[in-house]
């Protein structure tokens, strides 16, 4: 066991770190730097503009999209090369949010499944960040359930015809391009009658319209097709076929490996190391070092289970299933993490404002934000799903819809 | 990068498991349960043969030398069959103590004997049903004798020589005394198969190891041994979950395997993030005792503290699974509840341990 570098890997990090010395918006340091959970903060910057001028600079020099072939605008690296990367990048990723799920999952669903011409037309754009892409899959009546979708498509001549409402659409009003899942065939059970297209965001009958969420922000879309013209040519993968090619995008979920998962570790630590209680200094007593204890021993797990990937990319092998359980460990952890904390500041704990709030209100922030993040790329639920029938192996639950055609679903309504 | 097990260490490793599953399944566990022997000898023996004593002590003192990542794995196989040999109190504790705060003599002396699995040792620390602290140890040692009472001795029933903490005028000192001359007599825990004695000294003969702080000893003895011990929770952790999956596949309620129940997944999910979190935690508690690192004091105590966690929680929902049956003397469920229970506090309880962590975690920047 160690923890040093092949001479390889020490090489490529000396080329990262020399090139984002010379190169990084150290301008955006200290704002970056103090972004609290879920925001980015560039002072008095523009933070779109900013993401966008990073992330063109490093596709020029050949930094975007590490692991993407070169001539779909990324630069061939392998894995622990990217891990690598993002470890050097440090508190300037922050600025990448903009581009993660067209990074992380459109790109390479186009990879899979657009042709060559379209590829050369929209990856290399795609990764310099000129062009901003989304994911439309979620819907009203469709969450955990993704594949009980309802939005129709229609063929009609070289086009089809697109009705219906996406909803949880991160970026959708920034956003070029987006891919699509939609129900071809209703008549057939629910996951044979989908089929996944890529299309203009501006197109005709596309209305986007933002949700406020439960703490006030909206980094969400609600997104509305009034019939919408997708040329068939933009179609990905068979028809019918949606399913598995929307496999393909879930499977390439980013893993938040050497970035660093948020769990609100730090953020209890420094509270507690200054906050004075009934009893005394917050961080001498022992209930508070009790769950201070059990906190940290959660987020070194995350911590030493991604040191633990980093080494399986090392050997170029897969990482285990245990990197599934980051999200479900974080999530819950932030939001206990966070009602703890206000909890010992009793009243005064309860308020927003960073001005006066201890710790520029950050666990404040993330009590607001925490609930959607246990919820946000499969619920905790899902995540138990995931981890009981694929990771122990254990039955699939009993469907009431399996095999029935998707119009004889019940809906309840 | 390299935060894994080494190719060598791997194959050791799986030698002691081929070992102990032809060996040593839960039955032999039960058996030293119910009182048909005090421990596994043969399994001992065997351990013998293949050196797993001595993984880590040195080749000068007769043992293989190959290292704390190796004894490590050695401790998470055992951890897997709850393996009812005295291999904690006398590898991880004993020998540690005379390793560390031997004089060369007694190194020669001991250590040699520990390695070969002739001698078995352990640690005798605890004096009252409260959480040991400098404040209640009595046990004296004077003039070269020992008086005194140990109220728990893990081993203390099966072990030949004894690492015992006492008081020496006023401060706190480690002396080494063998136990044939002593009074002991078994004392009933929640896992019998950990050979449990009472111990009374009465002008016992011992001598002193070089040591200055004995309660500052005690600390740094338990921190390596809480690494050991997290590697035999975890794997402790892993076979109780094996066990809840398997039986949750083939144990049929309302017409179904009540493993498809969300709520029996939903807590085995749980049970797997609780031991990976452990894992990925005893992984670099190793490193950081392999390699001496000043992290030592922080990763034990975060091992140890996941390492409880997980095996508790894994060892009760096991029985939870199980229903009735889990509730049962028949079924092995009770076998991994007993063991992750005792193993908690073996080293003094989990909010001891708790409290160990945050005082070694790094300023606040």
């Amino acid at each position: 066991m160690d923890f040093s570098d092949t001479a390889e890997e020490a090489a490529f990090r000396q080329e990262v770190r020399s090139w984002i010395a010379e190169n990084a918006p150290t301008y955006l340091f200290e704002s970056l730097s103090t972004s609290g959970f879920g925001s980015t903060r560039t002072g008095e910057y523009d933070p779109l503009e900013e993401a966008r001028k990073w992330q063109k600079k490093k596709a020029d020099a050949g930094w975007a999209c590490l692991q993407w072939p070169k001539e779909c605008g990324g630069r061939g690296a392998t894995p622990i090369e990217s891990v690598i990367w993002n470890q050097e990048e440090g508190v300037y990723g922050r600025l990448s949010g903009t581009f993660i799920i067209g990074h992380g999952m459109c790109g390479p669903t186009m990879m899979a499944y657009a042709s060559e011409g379209q590829k050369q037309r929209y990856l290399p754009k795609l990764a310099s960040g000129e062009e901003i892409w989304c994911q439309l899959f979620s819907e009203p009546p469709s969450g955990s359930d993704l594949a009980g979708l309802r939005t129709r498509a229609e063929r009609d001549g070289d086009d089809w015809v697109i009705n219906g409402q996406k909803i949880w659409t991160s970026g959708a009003q920034n956003s070029d391009f987006g891919i699509l899942i939609t129900r071809t065939d209703p008549e057939v059970p629910k996951h044979k009658g989908m089929t996944m297209f890529f299309l203009n965001m501006r197109s005709d009958g596309v209305d986007i319209r933002p949700i406020k969420q439960l703490n006030g922000d909206s980094g969400f879309n609600e997104v509305y097709f009034d019939n919408v013209r997708i040329p068939d040519a933009q179609r990905l993968g068979e028809v019918g076929e949606g399913w598995k090619v929307s496999l393909t995008t879930l499977m390439n979920e980013r893993m938040a490996i050497g970035g660093g998962i948020a769990t609100g570790f730090p953020e209890i630590h420094e509270l507690v190391d200054q906050l004075r209680i009934a009893s005394g200094k917050a961080i001498e007593d022992p209930a508070v070092r009790s769950r201070l204890a059990d906190w940290y021993a959660k987020s070194a797990g995350l911590r030493n289970t991604a040191s633990r990937a980093i080494t399986s990319l090392s050997k170029g092998e897969t990482p285990g299933p245990e990197n599934s359980i980051g999200k479900l460990v974080a999530g819950g952890m932030m939001q206990d993490v966070a009602k703890y904390a206000i909890d010992l500041q009793g009243l005064g704990g309860v308020i927003l404002d960073p001005e006066i709030a201890a710790g520029s209100a950050k666990v404040q922030s993330m009590l607001m934000r925490s609930p959607g993040v246990r919820i946000e790329g499969g619920t905790d639920q899902i995540l138990r799903n995931i981890i009981s029938e694929r990771v122990l192996g254990l039955p699939e639950d009993m469907r009431a819809d399996k095999g029935v055609p998707f119009n004889k679903i019940p809906t309840g309504s | 990068m390299n935060f894994d097990f080494s190719d060598d260490e791997k194959l050791v490793q799986d030698q002691i498991s081929r070992f102990l599953r032809d060996n040593c399944d839960l039955s032999v566990c039960r058996s030293v349960l119910e009182g048909e022997e005090a421990f596994a000898t043969a399994v001992w023996q065997g351990f013998s043969e293949m050196g797993v004593q001595g993984s880590a002590i040195p080749a000068a003192y007769g043992g293989v030398e190959a290292g704390y990542l190796t004894l490590c794995l050695a401790a998470l196989e055992l951890g897997k069959r709850l393996a009812p040999v005295p291999f904690s109190s006398s590898i991880y504790l004993a020998a540690e103590a005379v390793s560390r705060y031997g004089s060369d003599s007694q190194k020669e002396t001991w250590l040699p004997k520990l390695a070969s699995g002739e001698l078995i040792g352990t640690l005798a620390v605890t004096e009252t049903v409260e959480d040991v602290s400098p404040g209640n140890i009595e046990t004296n040692f004077s003039n070269g004798v020992l008086n005194g009472t140990k109220l728990i001795v893990p081993h203390g029933l099966v072990a030949d020589i004894a690492v015992v903490v006492a008081r020496c005028g006023d401060e706190l000192t480690l002396v080494l005394t063998e136990l044939d001359g002593s009074d002991r007599r078994a004392v009933d825990t929640v896992d019998p198969t950990m050979a449990s004695a009472t111990i009374e000294f009465k002008n016992t003969d011992a001598e002193s190891l070089d040591v200055s702080d004995g309660w500052a000893a005690l600390e740094d003895i338990y921190n390596r041994a809480a690494v050991l011990y997290a590697f035999e929770q975890i794997g402790g952790a892993e076979k109780a979950l094996d066990m809840a999956v398997a039986y949750a596949k083939e144990r049929f309620a309302f017409g179904r395997p009540i493993g498809s129940f969300q709520a029996l997944k939903h807590m085995m999910a749980d049970m797997y993030v609780a031991l990976k979190l452990a894992e990925s935690n005893c992984y670099y508690a190793a490193w950081a005792l392999e390699n001496d690192s000043a992290d030592l004091p922080l990763a034990a105590a975060t091992a140890r503290v996941s390492a409880t966690q997980a095996f508790q929680l894994c060892s009760r929902d096991n029985i939870q699974v199980h229903g009735g049956m889990g509730f049962t003397w028949e079924f092995d469920c009770h076998l991994y509840y007993r063991r992750s229970n005792f193993l908690t506090v073996v080293l003094g309880g989990l909010s001891n341990w708790e409290n160990k962590l945050v005082s070694a975690l790094p300023e606040v920047a």
